[in-house]
């Protein structure tokens, strides 16, 4: 009982504790406190510390008495570093910041706020997350912003994973390190694939008849044929002329209103490219200013437009089916 | 903010500094190394520099492997080895300079940077001077401000230097501990190479005209004497060096030393005792007045009195010592060790040997004989110089009846040759007569100047006699130095020869100075490491408890480093210090600020509940308010806001 309360106060405790759990990440501020901050010598600090003996040896066998002078003053630098790196990154603050969501396959730039509340300039410390490394300094009293960088492979919720702080300020001969993992994730849209908009048929409820960017009404060029594309609008002589399938593209002037839908979709196509070609087509409806909707077999958004639109259409496709654990989405 | 650095670009400034730290640690070095290392070292630094500057890829790696090569093997045609002190210390120079070459990476830098701290070691194997320790202290900030700067590539120069300095001065009191506590040994731990002590000036074995008057133009130091009751008159100070019996016309040489059996001294008189701090020199013999009656422990003494240390002095060394100034001495006086005492080469110096068996004749007694020879030598009209003409074969006969120029060497040289023509056995001392007192620190400073050759005669009631014929013909020698007797002065060192007083006492307080830098910091051996420790109060401590005493004292400074340290690191903010003591002292009263109630609230809320200390609640909150929301906070309103809650009773 005793035993582990002295347990809890050392270093090595707190560290085993790290590696073995797979710690839930820490919502709010997270506050490096001595016992998580780890320390110890670098492969050069160990290098140093060879010359140390090296250059003692020699002041002991030629009775150099400023060899020994130089020797520790040297000895106790080194151990004074182990101070400076120490308070480098002991009681800091950190804390979640904003994530804008991205696509898969693009890099989540997390924001972290870095603060001190010391009356010294922590400098040099690295943030490392799997592979990717940023550097940043915190002057005294400051908040420092820092982007980490981590690339999402799958849509849905990106958690933001361990993040190792560490820093060999000042003489890089000892590395100070802690784990945070602040509770952060990112929202991961579907990857757009490189579709155009669909030749949409006309809905009957959908009240005005869409056409814009692409209608019905005028003929606007060709384009190359997609799955989705109706058979009635390939151009089968530019199409023979050609080699491969042409589908006509057509334009209108009157304001455009487009359902994407998920049934619509060639019906060989898998879940995951259905998604992305709804997101393509999300982002182009939103940039040539339409106002579309979206249908998925057990969600839906009305038809809208302009930036909120999107990014509710892209939310919907970004956690369509992920399964949700612990009322969080977990990301596979 | 994010920044990534290029794996093979170095940041410019730290890597500046390492430059100005790598010349300034190859500077002392380069006064002695061969030419053509000042000549690739300097290049080589400049071919790095040009390249950092202007950007240009770094040389091919089978080009460095060929200059290592070459260099390697242009050391080993320099010296003829590759393992000796000076061999080593400029492959290591070599080495830190391609090492600079080849920098790429941040692990090179290392390396480059801790070789700038171990050349900057072996620059004491030639100087352990004040100075020297000055120009090291800048060299190792500038190279820590090097390692500071990359692993901070951002900062300026300057703050790098300052936290350099700042952690060499913490560094500081761990240095002085380990330096006073850590167990020393007398090194050296195994054999030194053949180099390791060249170029240490003084006194020698032999003398041949010219050998003692070279000396006297060097103000080095050769000892120093601290006096432990009244230091005797100048006069009757001969220090006693090596005593040299043989002569083969030219050179005199000392004997084979044969160690005392027994002490052949009477002496009388009150005994003088003084302690020596000697500089090295690279001989065994330990310079004591004439003549020692007790001679330090692991000394010994030969039969011509002269104190042996066992291994040479190579390192400055301090030994008690104690003399008679009136004595019998009656050593090394068998019949067989007095005929090597009058032994002369044949047939040289006929008009001496006239002389002297003129003497003989007229004269049967011995004392006689030696006082003739003292009124010869007061009489005839001999000039004290520095700069006598070269003398041919009969140099005796030639310095005393021709050139009659001479100094020291030449009077003891010749009255010794006079003496054993004339049948009494004499021989030859070398050492130092006289010192100046040093009034700064009371030690009396004996340099190389004062060298000095005096004549030993045997006399059956006196035995062994000094005659010094250079006080009989320059008296003012022996009673005020060289630099007052001697002709030709302008060879002397200035500070010997000026009477400004500023420039003396300057002169005197900077050598105590530098007699405390020895006493102290270079002369720190076991022996004064038990001194202290003793002064401490552990006597003979075994190196159990020096480890402990060690361990726990550089534990107690660390802490306290560490408490300066991190002093600031959690700093609670004023204004919410004050605001929470507010806060405490309603809550003893029974009106605790609810969780989430604001300080307006709260303050409406105090104000209604106490209204009696409405406008005393008015004034802190509004302070806090403005002092912690508020875009402008003054200190003037901080001191206020603490004042008013300090004075706050609910």
């Amino acid at each position: 009982m005793k035993l582990d309360r002295v347990l809890q106060y050392s270093q090595a405790y707190n560290f085993y504790q790290w590696v073995r759990k797979r710690h839930a990440p820490e919502p709010g501020v997270v506050f490096l406190s001595q016992r998580r901050v780890y320390i110890l010598p670098t492969r050069p600090g160990i290098t140093f510390g060879c010359v140390l003996v090296l250059m003692l040896v020699g002041s002991i066998n030629y009775s150099l008495s400023l060899g020994y002078i130089l020797t520790f003053l040297l000895g106790g630098m080194g151990v004074v570093s182990i101070l400076h790196t120490f308070r480098n990154l002991a009681h800091l603050y950190v804390s979640a910041g904003r994530v804008a969501p991205i696509f898969a396959g693009d890099s989540a730039h997390f924001e972290l706020f870095l603060e001190s509340r010391s009356d010294f300039d922590r400098h040099s410390l690295d943030l490392r997350c799997r592979g990717a490394t940023v550097t940043c300094d915190v002057p005294a009293r400051r908040i420092s912003a820092v982007l980490v960088p981590l690339v999402a492979e799958r849509r849905g919720w990106l958690q933001l994973e361990r993040i190792t702080v560490e820093t060999r300020f000042p003489l890089g001969l000892m590395r100070a390190w802690s784990y945070v993992q602040p509770d952060m994730r990112a929202l991961v849209y579907p990857r757009p694939d490189s579709s155009s908009l669909p030749m949409t048929v006309p809905v009957p409820d959908a009240g005005e008849v869409f056409s814009a960017g692409a209608g019905t009404d005028d003929f606007a060029g060709l384009r190359p044929y997609q799955a989705s594309d109706s058979p009635r609008h390939i151009a089968w002589k530019a199409s023979a002329r050609n080699e491969s399938l042409l589908t006509k593209f057509f334009a209108g002037q009157a304001a455009a209103e487009l359902w994407f839908d998920w049934e619509q979709l060639p019906p060989d196509m898998n879940t995951e490219a259905r998604l992305s070609r709804l997101a393509r087509w999300v982002l182009l409806a939103e940039d040539q200013g339409l106002r579309y909707g979206l249908k998925l077999p057990d969600a839906g958004v009305p038809l809208g437009g302009g930036s909120a639109q999107r990014d509710r259409c892209l939310r919907e496709l970004a956690l369509f089916r992920v399964p949700e654990v612990d009322g969080r989405h977990i990301h596979a | 903010m994010p920044s990534a650095t290029p794996a093979n670009t170095l940041p410019l400034a730290p890597l500046m500094l390492l430059f100005a730290g790598a010349v300034l640690t190859i500077a002392p070095h380069a006064l002695w190394l061969p030419w053509w290392v000042d000549g690739v070292a300097g290049g080589l630094l400049v071919w790095r520099f040009g390249l950092a500057v202007r950007g240009g890829a770094l040389p091919a790696r089978w080009l460095l492997a060929l200059v290592t090569a070459v260099a390697a093997v242009g050391v080993y045609l320099s010296y003829r080895t590759i393992m000796g002190r000076d061999a080593g210390v400029t492959l290591i120079v070599l080495l830190l300079s391609l090492k600079l070459l080849e920098s790429r990476s941040r692990r090179d830098i290392f390396i480059a940077a801790f070789l700038v701290y171990f050349v900057a070691l072996a620059g004491f194997f030639y100087s352990q001077s004040m100075q020297t320790a000055g120009w090291m202290l800048v060299t190792v900030l500038i190279n820590t401000a090097a390692l500071v700067g990359f692993s901070a590539p951002a900062r300026p120069i300057a703050d790098n230097l300052n936290t350099a300095g700042r952690m060499l001065i913490e560094a500081g009191p761990v240095m002085l501990l380990l330096f006073f506590l850590f167990p020393r040994v007398q090194g050296p731990l195994w054999g030194l190479p053949q180099d390791a002590y060249s170029g240490i000036t003084g006194l020698s074995d032999t003398m041949s005209p010219g050998s003692i008057s070279q000396l006297s133009t060097s103000d080095a130091i050769a000892f120093r004497v601290k006096f432990h009751g009244a230091a005797p008159p100048r006069n009757r100070l001969y220090w006693r060096g090596p005593v040299l019996s043989e002569f083969d016309g030219k050179t005199w040489r000392a004997g084979f030393p044969r160690l005392h059996r027994e002490s052949l001294l009477e002496v009388r008189g009150a005994p003088i005792d003084y302690e020596v701090t000697l500089e090295p020199h690279n001989r065994n013999w330990l310079f004591t007045l004439e003549m020692p009656g007790r001679i330090p422990p692991n000394a010994r003494e030969t039969s011509d009195y002269l104190v042996l240390s066992l291994p040479p002095v190579r390192s400055r060394i301090r030994y008690e010592a104690r003399s008679y100034l009136d004595y019998r001495a009656t050593a090394g006086a068998d019949a067989r060790d007095l005929a090597l005492e009058l032994r002369l080469p044949r047939d040289s110096n006929p008009r001496a040997r006239a002389l002297a068996g003129e003497w003989r004749q007229s004269l049967g007694n011995d004392a006689a004989i030696v006082g003739k020879g003292i009124d010869f030598f007061r009489a005839s009209r001999f000039e004290y110089t520095l700069l006598p003409p070269l003398l041919g074969t009969n140099s005796v006969d030639e310095f005393l009846f021709d050139t009659k120029q001479g100094f020291c060497e030449h009077f003891a040289a010749s009255f010794v040759f006079l003496m054993r023509a004339a049948g009494i056995p004499a021989r030859v001392v070398t050492g130092y007569q006289g010192g100046d007192m040093n009034p700064v620190d009371d030690y009396m400073v004996v340099r190389q100047a004062d060298a000095h050759a005096w004549a030993e005669v045997w006399l059956s009631q006196d035995g062994w006699t000094r005659v010094d014929p250079t006080a009989a013909a320059f008296p003012i020698r022996v009673e005020s130095g060289v630099a007052a007797a001697a002709r030709g002065a302008a060879a002397l060192p200035l500070l010997l020869r000026t009477n400004i007083d500023w420039l003396k006492a300057l002169r005197n307080n900077w050598e105590a100075l530098a007699n405390k830098w020895n006493q102290w910091v270079l002369g720190y051996n076991p022996d004064r490491q038990r001194e202290i420790l003793s002064w401490l109060g552990v006597q003979q401590p075994s190196w159990q408890t020096m480890a402990m005493m060690l361990f726990w004292s550089v534990a107690g400074v660390l802490l306290l480093i560490a408490l300066w340290l991190l002093r600031g690191i959690r700093r609670v903010d004023p204004v919410q210090g004050a605001w929470l003591r507010f806060c405490q002292k309603l809550a003893r009263a029974g009106l605790a600020r609810d969780g989430a109630e604001g300080p307006l609230d709260y303050a409406g809320r105090l104000a209604r509940r106490l209204p009696g200390r409405a406008p005393a609640v008015r004034a802190i909150v509004q302070l806090y308010v403005e002092l912690r929301y508020g875009s402008r906070g003054e200190r003037h309103s901080l001191a206020r806001l603490k004042q008013l809650v300090r004075q706050f009773k609910p």
